[in-house]
């Protein structure tokens, strides 16, 4: 059984191709769109009329309502300049560490000639690699997202196909206000909470189970269990996976939203057609749901991508803010955002500063790109939906 | 006709294991959800007191104090914030809403505002540090306002323009059919008629820049004392709750909890205004 829909017909039906007749005012379009599609959480005026047009230009105050709408544009540019601005300023202030590192500060590393230990990050003798940071922030964030995208994508399929009415309201109440948290307050949860959970409880078992020799023996070609391995070395509770549990339950709240919303806009007949030709409702949601929102899904799995590699504070307080690279999620690191938190303020040199404000402007590159990605693939599947703030 | 059977059978399976992994899946999300939530509520509620409201803080070892200088000076940071922010960023959503619509140019103001939103709040402390506090060669509070202004701007414009999408079209006709010029429209007519979710809107955003702790770290940097001076280091709820949680004192991890209650119930405030706001439909008596 297989539907292919293009991707075309996965948006809701515009309000004016919902009610008849096109001669109707737009506000009694609008009023009975509403009474009709009844998912619609508001009204969205179409395009300028053709009324309002002609009054406009009937108008005898060209001259102030040129100036207004100026202004206006003024203020909506401001959007421009700032990402421009910011992007000079970054630019700017990182061209001390540029041109001393140049491109290798992204990859490479010194290492100590006497103890053949890598130096990544030495404010003392001026020499910043950047690349423990990246590894920090590439592995908590796969951790995150392991850990982050089925539970979002279950608590999306409960909420759209299977929830009660009487409990839709509150669990989407909840989601959004998880979303509104500060960061700093997840950060003092993890720090007082989950780390002594994770040292005392859950570390071990997953030590038990990684490193016993039985494991050992099975899987040690694959250099990820035992002592080297992902659950090696010291638990000290903070760490790697302490960042990444916490990030995890950070964008999980994101993730399940946009999915949800994603899920909403699949056409109410894909469903009723798959289940017509006698699928089970988990057939449905499969062939019908998934398959027609995955591309939405893969966007809102990349804008949690994009909020947990700039996420700050709460990993700041957790990751325990080493510069090393280890293969064990239970040592500690840094992250790009964490180290500039810890450094920025107490920075000894300006060579300091610029190489961190360069893993800044790395980190602003980065996230402007995943989320420019994500927004496309979100807006692909929901245009036509009224535009939302996420 | 066996294998059929068997077969249906497995479909059941699949069905009924896959509605109990979203049902688990829903059950682990919201249990640590939940566990946070009331973690925070008791341990916040059973450290808060009158003091917290009052005093400034005390010197390291000795118990009692409190924040009243961070509430302060937050309270001027976000005021910073907001002259700064708001305007342009309600000034973007009119020109989104009301005269570029559809335009190429809007699409991708928008875009950008969606993109902006995204950009980690560190990277706006980096900009608002080099803007303002390099020139300045000094910390200052009026460097972290700029740098929560920046954050501002991209969520109020969104706001606005949908704020403003929902006024029906008939009443700005109307406004214009009796001679009113577009500006006067644009401004006694649609937005008054929008306000209340613009306000809110607005509202939405001053929440989450509240709890911005980030790019406050090295504008405003923080301050022990008391301080409304704009061109002085400033103290703010969020820093000081990321300093005391990483300080070795137990009465300083109090006030951390305290001022985290403080700062989630301004929080929840605003969330549950918004979608008060929301679903009552804010143009019920426009339209």
């Amino acid at each position: 059984m297989k539907v292919t829909a293009p991707l075309s017909d996965i948006r809701i039906r515009k309000p004016e191709t919902i009610s008849a007749p096109a001669a109707v005012t737009p506000a009694n379009t609008q009023g009975e769109a509403n009474k009709v599609a009844g998912e619609f959480r508001q009204p969205v005026s179409p395009e300028v009329s053709e009324v309002r047009r002609f009054l406009i230009g009937r108008g005898n105050s060209a001259i102030a309502d040129r100036a207004f709408g100026g202004v206006m544009l003024a203020c909506a540019a401001s959007i421009f300049g700032i990402v421009l601005l910011i992007a000079v300023e970054l630019v700017k202030q990182s061209q001390l560490s540029w041109h001393k590192f140049g491109l290798p500060f992204f990859y490479k590393f010194n290492v100590d000639p006497d103890t053949k230990v890598p130096l990544f990050w030495d404010p003392v003798n001026g020499s910043f690699f950047a690349l423990p940071f990246i590894y920090g922030t590439l592995i908590t964030s796969l951790v995150a997202l392991l850990i982050a995208v089925p539970l979002a994508i279950g608590v999306a399929i409960f909420l759209t196909e299977m929830c009660p009415r009487f409990l839709r309201g509150p669990l989407s109440f909840f989601t959004e206000l998880l979303a509104a948290i500060p960061s700093v307050v997840y950060g003092l949860w993890a720090f007082f909470v989950l780390v002594p959970l994770l040292r005392l409880h859950i570390n071990p078992i997953l030590m038990q189970i990684f490193n016993n020799p039985a494991t050992v023996k099975l899987f040690g070609w694959t250099g990820l269990v035992g002592e080297d391995g992902l659950f090696g070395g010291v638990n000290l509770g903070l760490g790697l996976l302490a960042a990444g549990v916490i990030l995890s339950i950070m964008i999980l709240p994101i993730i399940a939203s946009l999915t949800r919303e994603v899920m909403t806009a699949v056409p109410h007949s894909q469903r009723e057609a798959v289940l017509a030709l006698g699928a089970t409702r988990w057939e449905m949601i499969r062939v019908a749901v998934l398959r027609n929102a995955r591309i939405g899904i893969v966007g809102s799995i990349i804008l949690g991508l994009g909020r947990a590699l700039g996420e700050t504070m709460a990993v700041a307080m957790v990751i325990g803010n080493t510069a090393q690279i280890s293969r064990s999620l239970l040592s500690t690191g840094h992250s790009m955002a964490s180290v500039i938190a810890n450094e920025f303020s107490e920075a000894t040199s300006d060579l300091h500063r610029s190489a961190l404000i360069e893993i800044g402007l790395a980190l602003f590159v980065v996230t402007i790109l995943v989320n420019g990605l994500a927004r496309l693939l979100v807006w692909a599947v929901t245009r036509g939906t009224p535009a939302r703030v996420a | 006709m066996r294998s059929n059977k068997m077969h249906d059978r497995m479909r059941t399976v699949a069905d009924g294991a896959a509605t109990g992994l979203a049902v688990l899946a829903t059950i682990l999300v919201v249990a640590p959800l939940i566990a946070v939530f009331v973690y925070l509520i008791y341990k916040g509620a059973s450290s808060l007191n009158v003091d917290f409201f009052t005093k400034i803080p005390k010197p390291v070892g000795e118990s009692g104090g409190g924040m009243a200088n961070s509430i302060v000076g937050s309270a001027v940071l976000l005021s910073i914030a907001s002259v700064l922010g708001i305007p342009l960023g309600i000034g973007g959503g009119i020109y989104l809403a009301e005269f570029g619509r559809g335009t190429r140019l809007a699409n991708a103001i928008r875009f950008t505002a969606d993109v902006l939103n995204g950009v980690p709040s560190i990277v706006m402390g980096i900009a608002a540090y080099s803007l303002v506090v390099v020139p300045m060669k000094h910390f200052s509070a009026f460097a972290g306002g700029v740098a929560l202004a920046i954050m501002m701007v991209p969520t109020v414009t969104r706001t606005t323009e949908e704020m403003l999408l929902m006024v029906p079209n008939s009443i700005r006709e109307a406004a214009l059919g009796l001679g009113v010029p577009n500006w006067r429209s644009v401004l006694s007519i649609t937005l008054k008629t929008a306000s209340p979710g613009v306000i809110t809107g607005c509202m939405l955003a001053f929440a989450r820049v509240a709890g911005e702790t980030a790019p406050l770290l090295f504008t405003a940097l923080g301050n022990q004392f008391w301080s409304v001076n704009m061109n002085r280091e400033i103290a703010a709820l969020p820093l000081q709750i990321y300093i005391y949680a990483l300080s070795p004192y137990d009465d300083q991890h109090r006030l951390a909890w305290a001022g985290a209650l403080v700062l989630i119930v301004l929080i929840v405030l605003a969330v549950s205004l918004v979608r008060y706001v929301a679903s009552r439909g804010i143009l019920k008596g426009a339209s």
